[in-house]
């Protein structure tokens, strides 16, 4: 590794060029090459040297940015006078010209009118050095608090959960561990008996400390309780909170159950609510949900399709759920897609076969145009168009034709209505009527 | 030359140790330093350990003359005659010899070295033009002639013979390609051979260890003869030979081999640059050389590490414990009476039996105990029996403390020992000190309102404080470049830092002020730490030259020299007989406090050491470095015991529980990381290592014992301190 480093060390030195510019700007003409070649070398020569100093400084000030104080001190201890005017704690603002052949950086000093500085008012003061304490670990776990950063990164999970081989490989076996009793002691504990047998899966702790447990019941409750604004509090805690990954798995299965008992009750609000939680875990930047999708994207499809959502369903609003579902399905969809879970794919499938089925309920009907409308342009150009013809006859046979349920009238106004107005789908309308101007016409 | 430079050290610290009695005369507390300035006879005459001369007096003397030649020059008559006395020159001694020719060029370059060590007279503009001479003499050996072209042949020729060898002797022989590799490229450039000299860099410095890669990129750069005036890389690789381990078999193995191809060459370079220490027995094996070597000057010589060390703890002072004290009513009435019994067993275990390794108590004289010391003693206890026993099941909880908005500004951290305050060192020169209790930091009144005051009172120690101050923190104006080492006084009535503007400073935390200014070091002080003790402090920066001062002296007790670049760390064994320093040469150095040698040389670091830690009980050594690795010695043995690999930057921090079982270790790569230190000392003491040849096998079970890592978010560790009941403190400052 260090070979490919050492050639780069040995040779560079400042091109001729850049001493003959310098010379002239500080009025000297006509350097001769000889003396250029030797200045450059030399000049090299103690820049390194006092680059090496300058990382001292750095180690020092324990930081990982060398800073223009550090040249300062190097230069003092080489008892050369230090630069000034470069305070600059971020970066020196460098400028390029070229022209004549020459190309030269240069940094750029602007004539300061004091005035101007007297004049101007003062900069906010910065702000003061503070002394804040928080909990690192408390007998060896780390709390879960903003201050500590997310127990499990969202990368880890996602490799523990898309690559799961890869976590167990010997090389990779560390981080496994490490953040095994990051979580927690009773990792450690079993660590003895561990050691020496073939470790097929990285042990994830499903304990929940008391604390966990109660945020988990307290959280619950206001997401399904009456108290609007609590929910709005405990939604806003899911979404962002960073340690929620450990309890990720009761969460989801909350979600699934709860949408399974409510379906068949109709309690349409209560799906909403659970919703909205998923919802709120899709959007927390600290969690990947990739491992608890075979319970969350049931839990949601069932919201989109299904027959009956609402106890009185002439009157209402389920449409907005499965509008809602639908968005958080495309959502998943465009997130944890791969080409081994297929999910879109498999998604789509499922509404398209169910909106091919004569027998559907409009209802259902509604949701598989409304999921597969939210899948992107690609799906609607595809599959929806080439329907439009035989949809706009079906919702036309029970607008115009003999008097039917009050539900599939409403069903069938719906499903015309998302069919017509959402821009994208009206954009391949008029595509379509360019093509040919009987399909769109059959659609009223 | 290396000889002489130690040895001068020593001359110049009988300077300072000649001329302090005299100013003291007027303290009356000063009794024990006598004791302690006037060294035993032996200790003057013995350089430090690394470096001793295989010749004696002829040296010696021509040291002294050096010296007495400097302070005539510079008019101290008065320290002449002590100096000439002292040593029982002849007066005209001097005269003489400076007549010699070759005597006074020898002089004069030492003369210029002792311009550069002694802080007091050098004058930094002149540097450069004296430390010419040196570094022509020092150079001079390398103007011996052969052929440039042939330097690349004899390389390689020597490469192709190890790359044959036996398995066993390859590894050991394959030492001496760097330094080999070292000296023929200066050699080359020494005598103006620069393309040469470049093609044999380009040519062979990938077969160099990656760890020698930082050595490498400064030779790179090295591409002339002028360059290497004023090197100071160069001069270290000159003025010490690198010292090589190598087995008889392996050694007679390359001898012979050397002798049959008349490759002078190389056996010049072997004969005069590197130290080739012959031990009996089995060639060691790669992975132990490698965990040896690294250092700027090879491995540490065994008789290095041969010398008695003390680790014993110093008994502890008996205390009457009040046992019915407040405290403990409040807590019998909670119920729980039993908290008695474990205290008194504490108790008696400490005091009973002497430690075999344990110094006398009196060998460095120690500060009287106070009463105020004596009660926070007895909190000290009281503390204890609430600790916390930590072990791999029982880890202990960490508090962190973050600076906000210090910009990038934050240098060094302290906490006191009761962790009652903290104090932050920044690069803008300020130093603060935080109350971390409800306790608010309060001044002492002026000397006026004192008047005021009466004296007879009870709560005369309340009444001097000015309540209108009270605040929770406060700043101390006074550096002048960033802060670069902090340490509270054991007593918490002083704070000590050290600073890029080459002083040490003593704060009063009663007042508020700045007390003394410690001047010597000339260039940047990296670290500083108060003695467990209290009054002694050590402290180590860019000069290379560890200093032991004792509050009341402005002028340094011990000057501990021998490290080959910037000291990094000091730190003070916990019985105050012995500190330990670690440096950018990349070794590690313990100190006897009272004779100034250097008993112990750690090498096998592969970066400047940033953090050093003694195991509460004194027998272990912990130390990390920018290669992120953690290495644990064995002080009375001279070995390492073992290697703790998981940090992927810096260690800036580490620090044994109060126990020792556990050992927290904090880094730049934002970790806290904690380790069973039981289980990694108690492995060792199951393993017969053969301590006669100093060879270990260290085996890899960093994972085993690696028992937790705790992430911040986005800042490094800079300090870690256990509280007496075992609570772990960290500190650093957030980056956003």
């Amino acid at each position: 590794m260090a070979e490919e480093r050492r050639p780069k060390q040995c040779t560079v030195v400042l091109p001729t060029e850049s001493m003959k510019a310098m010379a002239e700007s500080i009025g000297v003409g006509q350097l001769q090459e000889e003396s250029c070649v030797a200045l450059s070398e030399e000049v090299s020569y103690r820049i390194k040297e006092i680059a090496q100093d300058a990382l001292k400084f750095m180690h020092h000030g324990k930081r990982r940015k060398l800073t223009t104080n550090d040249i300062d001190n190097a230069l003092k201890l080489k008892n050369v006078e230090p630069l000034y005017g470069f305070q600059s704690q971020e970066f020196i603002p460098f400028r390029f010209a070229s022209g004549g052949g020459r190309e030269l950086h240069f940094y750029e000093e602007k004539e300061v009118d004091l005035s101007d500085i007297i004049n101007t008012p003062l900069p906010r003061v910065p702000l003061d050095v503070s002394l804040k304490a928080h909990w690192l670990s408390i007998e060896g776990v780390q709390p879960s608090i903003p201050e500590n950063p997310p127990p499990a990164p969202k990368e880890q999970q996602k490799v523990e959960s898309t690559e799961p081989l890869k976590v167990v490989k010997p090389g990779q076996e560390e981080d496994g561990t490490v953040q095994g009793k990051g979580q927690g002691a009773t990792a450690a504990d079993g660590k003895g008996k561990e050691k020496g047998l073939i470790r097929l899966k990285p042990r994830s702790t499903h304990e929940l400390s008391v604390e966990q447990q109660l945020y988990y019941k307290e959280i619950t409750e206001a997401c399904v309780g009456s108290c609007e604004a609590k929910r709005a509090e405990a939604l806003q805690s899911i979404a962002t909170d960073p340690g929620l990954y450990q309890m990720l798995p009761r969460f989801s299965t909350f979600i699934s159950e709860g949408v399974r008992v409510n379906v068949v009750q109709n309690n349409l609000a209560l799906l909403i609510y659970l919703m909205r939680m998923v919802k709120a875990l899709m959007d927390n930047p600290t969690l990947y949900l990739e491992k608890y999708l075979h319970e969350l994207i049931p839990a949601v499809v069932t919201c989109i399709v299904s027959k009956q959502l609402c106890l009185r369903p002439d009157v209402d609003n389920h449409w907005a759920l499965r509008d809602f579902a639908a968005r958080l399905m495309a959502q998943s969809c465009k997130t944890f897609s791969t080409t081994t879970n297929n999910i879109q794919s498999r998604i789509t499938k499922t509404f398209t076969k169910s909106w091919l089925d004569e027998k559907t309920q409009w209802t259902t009907r509604y949701g598989c145009i409304a999921g597969l409308a939210e899948l992107g342009a690609d799906v609607i150009k595809t599959l929806i168009l080439p329907r439009l013809t035989v949809e706009g006859a079906r919702i036309k046979a029970v607008m115009e034709g003999p008097v039917v349920s009050n539900i599939d009238k409403i069903g069938a106004d719906h499903v015309q209505s998302l069919l017509l107005p959402s821009p994208p789908a009206t954009k391949y309308i008029v595509m379509a009527t360019s093509a040919g101007p009987a399909s769109t016409q059959q659609v009223p | 030359m290396a000889a002489v430079q130690g040895g001068l050290v020593d001359a110049v610290e009988k300077k300072d140790i000649k001329t302090e009695p005299s100013e003291d005369s007027g303290g009356n507390n000063n009794a024990n330093d006598g004791r302690l300035l006037s060294p035993p006879p032996g200790s003057s005459a013995s350089a430090p350990g690394g470096n001793k001369p295989p010749a004696g007096a002829p040296e010696d003397q021509q040291t002294l003359l050096a010296v007495l030649q400097f302070l005539r020059k510079n008019n101290l008559a008065e320290s002449v005659e002590i100096l000439r006395r002292e040593a029982g020159l002849p007066e005209d001694a001097l005269d003489l010899k400076a007549g010699d020719s070759a005597g006074a060029e020898d002089a004069s370059s030492l003369l210029s070295r002792v311009t550069v060590s002694s802080s007091a007279a050098a004058q930094a503009p002149t540097k450069a033009v004296e430390d010419q001479p040196d570094v022509n003499v020092v150079l001079s050996a390398y103007s011996q002639q052969g052929d440039p072209a042939l330097y690349g042949v004899y390389y390689s020729g020597l490469k192709r013979f190890i790359e044959s060898v036996l398995d066993c002797h390859r590894a050991e022989l394959s030492q001496v390609f760097y330094p080999l590799f070292v000296h023929m490229y200066l050699e080359l450039v020494y005598n103006n051979h620069e393309n040469e000299a470049k093609v044999f860099f380009e040519k062979f410095s990938g077969d160099q260890e990656c760890y020698y890669e930082d050595d490498l990129r400064v030779l790179s750069s090295l591409t002339k003869k002028e360059h290497m005036r004023g090197n100071e890389t160069l001069l270290d690789f000159r003025t010490s030979k690198f010292v090589l381990r190598i087995s008889r078999d392996s050694y007679q193995l390359l001898k012979r081999h050397l002798q049959e191809r008349q490759n002078n060459q190389i056996w010049n370079i072997i004969q005069e640059h590197l130290y080739i220490d012959i031990f009996d027995g089995m060639p060691r094996s790669k992975s132990q050389i490698d965990a040896m070597s690294g250092s700027l000057a090879g491995e540490a010589k065994r008789e290095a590490n041969k010398a008695k060390v003390y680790y014993g703890l110093l008994k502890e002072p008996e205390i009457e414990l009040p046992l019915d004290d407040e405290d403990e009513e409040a807590e019998n009435e909670e119920g729980k009476p039993k908290k008695k019994k474990p205290k008194k067993d504490s108790m008696g275990s400490k005091s009973k039996k002497q430690d075999p390794n344990a110094p006398s108590q009196t060998r460095i004289p120690l500060p009287e105990l106070k009463d105020s010391d004596k009660l926070d003693k007895i909190m000290y206890m009281k503390e204890a029996t609430k600790r916390i026993r930590l072990g791999p099941d029982n880890l202990p909880s960490i508090c962190f403390y973050s600076f906000l908005n210090a910009y990038q500004g934050l240098t060094a951290v302290d906490f006191t020992d009761d962790s009652s305050l903290i104090a932050g060192g920044f690069a803008d020169s300020t130093v603060r000190v935080w109350s971390v209790t409800p306790k608010k930091l309060r001044k002492v009144k002026s000397a006026a309102d004192l008047n005021l005051i009466d004296k007879e009172s009870d709560d005369v120690l309340e009444r001097i404080m000015d309540e209108k101050t009270a605040s929770e923190s406060k700043i101390l104006y006074g550096h002048s470049g960033p802060v670069y080492g902090i340490s509270f006084s054991p007593d918490r009535n002083y704070l000590l830092t050290c600073s890029e503007d080459g002083t040490i400073r003593l704060w009063s935390l009663q007042t508020f002020t700045c007390l003394v200014g410690y001047k010597g070091h000339n260039y940047p002080v990296w670290d500083t730490q108060f003695s467990p003790h209290g009054y002694y402090f050590i402290s180590g920066g860019h000069d290379r030259v560890a200093r032991l001062w004792a509050t009341d002296h402005y002028q340094p007790l011990r000057m501990f020299s021998g490290h080959l670049a910037d000291i990094t760390s000091t730190r003070f064994h916990p019985n105050s007989n012995y500190v330990v320093t670690g440096s950018s040469d990349r070794t590690i150095r313990l100190w006897d406090v009272l004779t100034g040698n250097c008993v112990r040389i750690f090498t096998g670091h592969k970066g400047p050491i940033h953090a050093l830690a003694f195991s509460p009980n004194g027998k272990f050594l912990a130390s990390g470095a920018t290669d992120g690795r953690v290495l644990l010695w064995d002080i009375g043995h001279g070995l390492m015991i073992g290697e703790l690999k998981g940090h992927t930057d810096t260690i800036y921090s580490l620090k044994f529980s109060r126990d020792g079982e556990i050992l927290a270790s904090g880094s730049m790569d934002n970790t806290v990381r904690l380790w069973d230190a039981t289980k990694a000392f108690d492995d060792l003491e199951t393993d017969d290592f053969t301590a006669a040849t100093g060879h270990i096998h260290l085996q890899d079970n960093s994972q085993e014992l690696l028992l937790g890592t705790y992430m911040s978010k986005s800042t490094p560790v800079i300090h870690l301190h256990f509280t007496r009941r075992n609570l772990l403190l960290a500190a650093g400052a957030y980056n956003p």
